[in-house]
């Protein structure tokens, strides 16, 4: 008896627990979500007639010359058409001594040989979030002639638009510096098409 | 390389230099009088909050509310597609499934057998998950509270009010402030749901989102760990750049840093806890070292410098190996870079963690431990001297130690036997997805982040089945409420003693020479249990890997 009193007694503290916790707390976040709608909704980039790109934090799958390529993911970012309705995120999982690992990563090594393109740590290990929107500096460098060849630029013009996608560390010290994919493409696109 | 050693050493500078302030903020917090509202508030319950509750009354309000909590909210996660909030249109979870996530976020583990994106819908995640992340982490701070004031003497407290003030003077106004700095870095917090994007290359890409900011604040400052996407803060969602990255590494450190202060402070024995933060520091840089350096070497049969698999560009190697050890070691659970993808020495280190359960810790009983172990410690140089061990001036008798022991027994146990069972049976239970030494890690860490209650896992693991759920919850359970019932009632017996005056023959608790002999002591009745599990996981993988 005395059991169910207290199991009482605690909802009834509860019940005042969770309004504040989950109702006027997530309704305060919301509000000040409205006031930053960009944040808030995901940091959509559109067209200029309005239809979604993508988003300035996520990674997109790209496979074309003409485009630099993002890092290896287990889920191809989230395009897989059976995923279309909720998205999704995830990684290989794969172990270091997963004998599938080095398979993959052996496999990976030759396909950007062939294309000619020096392969680097972050382009050969797969993300974690499966939607890595980054590539370290030095990948970027390393598919810089692959896309001046097929773009026909110039590479100083390349390594400028390199220069301004990329991410720096907090304070130049917490993290490491990352080239932003999309954001690198979309000035791509923008300069020749 | 050099930065970053740099950028570890400078989050542990602003963590240890919050800590003190945090810590004594907290204890005045929980030691003060009522405010206007939370008087109101105890009013609504009839409940005279300002009478002590005796071990066992602290302990049944204790069970009685988690109960009660744990049976509403697993009512409603059933019907969650019959309530609001609902944009992608989930349906009902398995019954399996709905007890193992109810029992993980009532226990702060939250380890999670599911994808956030494909099964827990808006208002579950708001309503019900987001009430457990508070509710969880302030029932473990309520018990450190209480834990500490029997030790120092002093009434255990009342539980329903200790439980308020976590909330109301601590997690939420630490949250607010930490969720608005993640919204104005990109995490997003809308009920809209997926938006779809056409990429330039011409595919359609699904980009989940959802009211993710006030989620994620509780969830690292908790020490919960639960993510609001399946990938937790790998998630750029999540964790957008490396200032929310540090922010939450922070906000993990933060509460059980600072317990060890706030301890100092209602014991008023503040040298002991400076002592105390030194070594379990030291202990917390040791296993940050271990799993930096061989993330950095990396894994050079497969591709050149630090291993990269399942790990974020902006992060590298420096801050997940960071992340990593901080995350197991407070148990919070939440990741930024896949562990299953770690190399064997972050495996190991990991594991220490998670075996340890005082390196910091989990929120409030994480701090519990550590003074479980400096009993321990008092009884062990007490008879190796032959003197009557006391803490604190308080004896140190058999009541004490069979507690003290039945608290460090409990781990092993619910860790090591299910272990061996499900280890027995590859094929039909483990669900092991890498093959050789590490299959091994991965089962025992899924236990021993059961019982830890911290919720990471080697996710590789095929874990979302009948087994993996109720054995998992049965780990869960028994690692959090057993040593719970246990440190109140230790903490009660010490309260109920008659202190000795401190004399020229008292053994001083605050000095390097015991400081040491209980770190000792923590690594061998704390890891020698485990050190065949480990020998047969990281480290014949590390092995096998040269």
């Amino acid at each position: 008896m005395d059991f169910l009193r207290e199991m009482g007694r605690s909802l009834r503290l509860s019940a005042a627990l969770w309004l504040l916790t989950a109702v006027i707390y997530p309704v305060i976040l919301l509000l000040a979500g409205a006031a930053l709608p960009f944040q808030a909704n995901g940091s959509l980039l559109t067209t200029d007639q309005g239809q979604v790109l993508g988003s300035a934090l996520i990674g997109q799958p790209f496979t074309s010359d003409r485009y630099f390529w993002p890092r290896p993911s287990a889920i191809a970012y989230s395009t897989d058409p059976q995923v279309a309705k909720t998205g999704i995120s995830g990684a290989s999982n794969l172990a270091p001594s997963n004998p599938a690992l080095a398979e993959r990563i052996a496999t990976e090594k030759q396909r950007l040989q062939q294309t000619g393109t020096q392969p680097t740590g972050d382009l050969l290990y797969s993300s974690g979030s499966g939607l890595d929107p980054h590539i370290s500096p030095a990948s970027a460098i390393a598919q810089l002639d692959r896309v001046t060849r097929a773009r026909q630029l110039a590479p100083d013009q390349l390594r400028s638009l390199i220069d301004q996608a990329t991410d720096r560390p907090f304070l130049n010290l917490f993290g490491e510096p990352g080239v932003n994919v999309l954001k690198l493409n979309l000035a791509l696109d923008r300069l020749n098409r | 390389m050099l930065s970053g050693w740099l950028q570890i050493a400078l989050t542990l500078l602003i963590v240890g230099a919050i800590a003190p302030f945090l810590g004594r903020y907290m204890a005045r917090a929980f030691q003060g009088p009522d405010w206007l509202p939370e008087r109101w508030l105890y009013r609504q319950i009839r409940h005279r909050t300002d009478e002590p509750m005796t071990g066992g009354q602290y302990l049944r309000a204790v069970l009685a509310s988690n109960l009660a909590i744990g049976l509403v909210g697993l009512g409603a996660f059933w019907l969650q597609d019959r309530l609001p909030l609902n944009p992608t249109g989930l349906g009902a979870p398995n019954w399996d499934l709905a007890v193992h996530t109810i029992a993980s976020f009532l226990t702060n583990t939250d380890q999670q057998h599911y994808s956030g994106e494909t099964a827990i819908t808006y208002g579950s995640q708001v309503g019900i998950l987001g009430y457990l992340l508070f509710f969880s982490a302030a029932t473990g701070l309520a018990v450190g509270i209480a834990f500490i004031r029997g030790l120092s003497g002093q009434p255990l407290g009342n539980f329903y009010r200790d439980l308020t003030r976590s909330i109301t003077r601590v997690l939420l106004p630490l949250s607010l402030p930490i969720a608005l700095l993640l919204l104005l870095n990109g995490v997003p917090e809308t009920l809209a749901g997926p938006a779809i994007a056409s990429t330039l290359e011409g595919a359609t890409q699904a980009i989940a989102r959802g009211p993710v900011a006030h989620f994620e604040a509780i969830k690292q400052l908790g020490e919960n760990g639960g993510g609001f996407f399946a990938i937790n803060s790998a998630h750029p969602f999540e964790n957008p750049n490396n200032f929310t990255n540090s922010l939450e590494i922070v906000a993990m450190l933060a509460i059980p840093t600072s317990l060890i202060f706030t301890y100092g402070e209602i014991s008023q024995n503040r040298r002991q806890a400076w002592w105390l933060f030194g070594l379990v520091g030291s202990i917390f840089l040791g296993l940050v070292a271990l799993s930096a350096i061989a993330e950095w070497q990396g894994n050079p049969t497969l591709a050149p410098g630090p291993n990269l698999e399942g790990k974020e560009q902006r992060f590298g190697w420096a801050q997940t190996a960071l992340w990593a050890v901080t995350t197991t070691a407070t148990m919070c659970g939440a990741v930024n870079g896949m562990h299953d993808s770690l190399m064997p020495g972050s495996g190991l280190a990991t594991l220490l963690g998670l075996f340890l359960q005082m390196v910091w810790g989990g929120q409030g009983t994480g701090t519990a431990y550590l003074y479980v172990f400096l009993i321990l410690t008092v009884f062990l140089t007490g008879l190796m001297v032959g003197r009557t061990p006391e803490f604190l001036g308080r004896k140190i008798e058999k009541r004490e130690i069979i507690l003290a022991s039945a608290i460090l027994l409990v781990h092993p146990v619910f860790v090591l036997i299910p272990g061996a069972i499900a280890l027995a049976f590859p094929e039909q239970l483990a669900g092991i997805s890498n093959p050789g030494f590490h299959g091994v890690s991965q089962v025992i860490y899924e236990y021993a982040s059961a019982a830890a209650n911290n919720g990471s896992g080697f996710e590789g693991l095929g874990d979302g089945t009948l087994w993996w759920n109720l054995s998992a919850t049965v780990s869960m359970l028994a690692g959090r409420y057993l040593p719970i019932a246990a440190l109140l009632l230790l903490a009660d017996g010490m309260a109920q003693k008659q202190p000795a005056p401190a004399t020229s023959g008292t053994l001083r608790t605050d000095t390097f020479l015991f400081t040491t002999v209980t770190g000792v002591t923590i690594l061998i009745l704390g890891l020698l249990t485990f050190f065949p599990v480990l020998a047969l996981g990281p480290i014949a993988e590390g092995f096998a890997l040269r």
